[in-house]
């Protein structure tokens, strides 16, 4: 067994900072092993939401009394903290949305909406979620484009000669990828494919549901156009996301209408407020946008690149424990490129059984196609258990997750 | 943990009763769990209102094969007004193993199919279990009953 360095078994972030790791399941400490789902929050989060909430909360951009302001000053003021956690160059380009979900309709229903026509092609790949595929679907449906796929290899990686290829021959005009597999921890070496993007004239979009949470993300040396994430996954709560988009937001229209989003109003047309409100209509989700906001602070503190260093370490733990395991497979990339997502089978037990046997030892995996049923596919499984680690998972929890498993064969009699 | 895998649930998951599809049923359904992918899908062949064949396919958990295996034994000669009249309580006490709110939907998907492809009650489509207004699932559920059922 490779062993770790000592500070690498603990947790990188105080596990105290976390009240709900202190809670039992089924007579066991919990062990969340499901953060890729969604994360766990921090007390700095609830305690920054709930003192909003008691000492500022109003509805923002309205009234012209103090707690209105108070509460404005504080929406604002978390999209600035998101603006500066992705380097953005001005805190304009930070729409606030639900999640990723909703980034990614509303970039397929403006700018698609606008700008694609029959024939176009909009390139995205195997290892997309069900949420950077069913949008460009539907758009699609609508305006006649067409849709092609970046093959992913056996090992999990996007293949990129054919990436190349697919650039030449179809001549995209917007690459939708995501900057991490939520089901392989895939990390696909996006900047060089924005590059190459750019250099037939196609926009991208990154899916950074799973990258921002977890890497260091920075959308000028990226030089991505679109990007597309969600507070829940963060850190923050859920309820909130953000579209991050440079200059083809101005030229994009509206996606919802409403309150907010106007300049002026008369019965038979309108005009559009400024970026970014021109994208939020009716009132948004404050609250949570200030508890994103203390989530970014959260993570800045604990700084990005430490939390992909102790996650990568505990990939490197985990793949080599799970190798331990009989009859279990890992699908994916290699721990040096990949994100902190293991994704498996054991024997001929479905992952649903996998998940139960497991939570009865406390242990939180999810189970399922993970909404990637095009990926399941592609590997000819139905479902995988995951297990998936953030700020506070320890190598203790991924040996739980190894007895767990080992508790698994027994009762299946592998 | 070993009361929910009971040995009689692995050996109906490894080696399922009845398993396949028929040439020609008369009675074919299938339906899939959204959220998780367990697929069943049952072929009846039905005469004088009895069922004289069955057969199911499907992938997904042991609970959900198990419960569909085990089914497809139970529904052997019954009549079809018979089959109409199972509750999901019939199948979970069926299965005889305690059941957790999460593996509900697994244990449940065989009926639902069966229901789906017979007319039954309990298809999983929005219908009188959701109703919030007492009164009418009440009725509705009155009217189940003195249908014959
Ligand atoms: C890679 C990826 N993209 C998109 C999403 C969708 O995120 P949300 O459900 O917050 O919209 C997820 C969440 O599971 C994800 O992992």
């Amino acid at each position: 067994m490779k062993t770790l360095e000592p500070s690498m078994l603990a947790a990188l972030a105080p596990r105290e900072d976390f009240p709900i790791l202190a809670r039992e399941v089924h007579g066991k400490p919990l062990v969340y092993l499901d953060s890729a789902a969604s994360a766990q929050k921090p007390r700095q989060v609830l305690e920054a939401m709930e003192n909003f909430q008691r000492t500022s909360y109003a509805n923002i951009h309205r009234g012209a009394y103090t707690l209105s302001e108070e509460a404005t000053a504080a929406y604002e003021g978390a999209r600035k903290k998101v603006a500066r956690f992705i380097n953005a160059r001005n805190v304009r380009e930070v729409v606030w949305t639900r999640n990723t979900t909703e980034s990614i309709n509303l970039v397929a229903n403006s700018w698609g909406g606008a700008n694609l026509k029959v024939g176009d092609v909009v390139l995205l790949s195997e290892i997309e979620h069900h949420s950077n595929i069913v949008p460009w679907q539907l758009i699609a449906a609508r305006t006649g484009a067409r849709l092609a796929y970046i093959p992913v290899t056996d090992g999990g990686e996007l293949d990129q000669e054919a990436y190349a290829r697919l650039l030449e021959t179809e001549r995209p005009k917007l690459v939708a990828v995501t900057q991490m597999s939520n089901v392989l921890g895939t990390l696909p070496p996006v900047r060089e494919m924005i590059a190459q993007a750019h250099a037939v004239g196609a926009l991208v979009l990154l899916d950074g549901a799973q990258s921002v949470p977890h890497l260091p993300v920075d959308v000028r040396a990226l030089d991505c156009d679109f990007l597309a994430f969600s507070g829940h996954k963060m850190l923050g709560p859920s309820g909130i996301g953000v579209l991050w988009a440079r200059r083809e937001l101005e030229a994009m229209p509206p996606f919802l209408g409403g309150g907010d989003m106007i300049r002026e109003v008369s019965l038979h047309s309108s005009t559009w407020n400024d970026l970014p409100w021109k994208f939020e209509a009716g009132t948004p989700a404050i609250t949570e946008a200030v508890g994103l906001g203390a989530a970014v602070d959260y993570l800045s503190a604990l700084g990005m690149e430490q939390v992909h260093a102790h996650e990568q370490a505990l990939t490197a733990y985990a793949l080599e424990r799970l190798a331990a395991v009989p009859d279990l497979t890992v699908y994916g990339p290699p721990a040096e490129r990949r994100g902190g997502v293991c994704s498996f089978t054991l024997g001929d037990i479905h992952a649903h059984d996998l998940a139960t046997i497991l939570d009865n030892a406390g242990v939180a995996v999810r189970a399922g196609h993970h909404c990637a049923q095009p990926l399941m596919e592609r590997y000819h499984i139905p479902a995988t258990a995951r297990a998936s680690f953030y700020v506070y998972t320890t190598a203790a929890e991924i040996d739980a997750l190894a007895e767990g498993l080992m508790q698994a064969r027994e009762i299946f009699a592998l | 943990m070993d009361d929910l895998y009971r040995q009689y649930i692995l050996d109906h998951y490894r080696e399922p009763r009845n398993h396949g599809s028929l040439e020609q049923p008369d009675i074919h359904a299938a339906d899939t769990n959204p959220l998780c992918g367990d697929r069943i899908a049952i072929d009846l062949n039905v005469r004088d209102g009895r069922v004289t064949e069955v057969r199911f396919n499907g992938r997904g958990c042991a609970i959900s094969q198990a419960s569909a295996s085990m089914l497809t034994e139970k529904i052997e000669d019954a009549t079809l007004d018979e089959l109409r009249a199972l509750t999901p309580q019939d199948v979970l006490d069926m299965l005889g193993v305690e059941i957790g709110p999460a593996r509900q939907r697994c244990a449940l998907l065989s009926l639902r199919v069966l229901h789906q492809g017979i007319g039954g009650p309990y298809t999983g489509r929005m219908d009188d279990d959701d109703d919030l207004d007492d009164e009418a699932a009440a009725q509705a559920l009155k009217e189940r009953d003195s249908s014959g059922v």
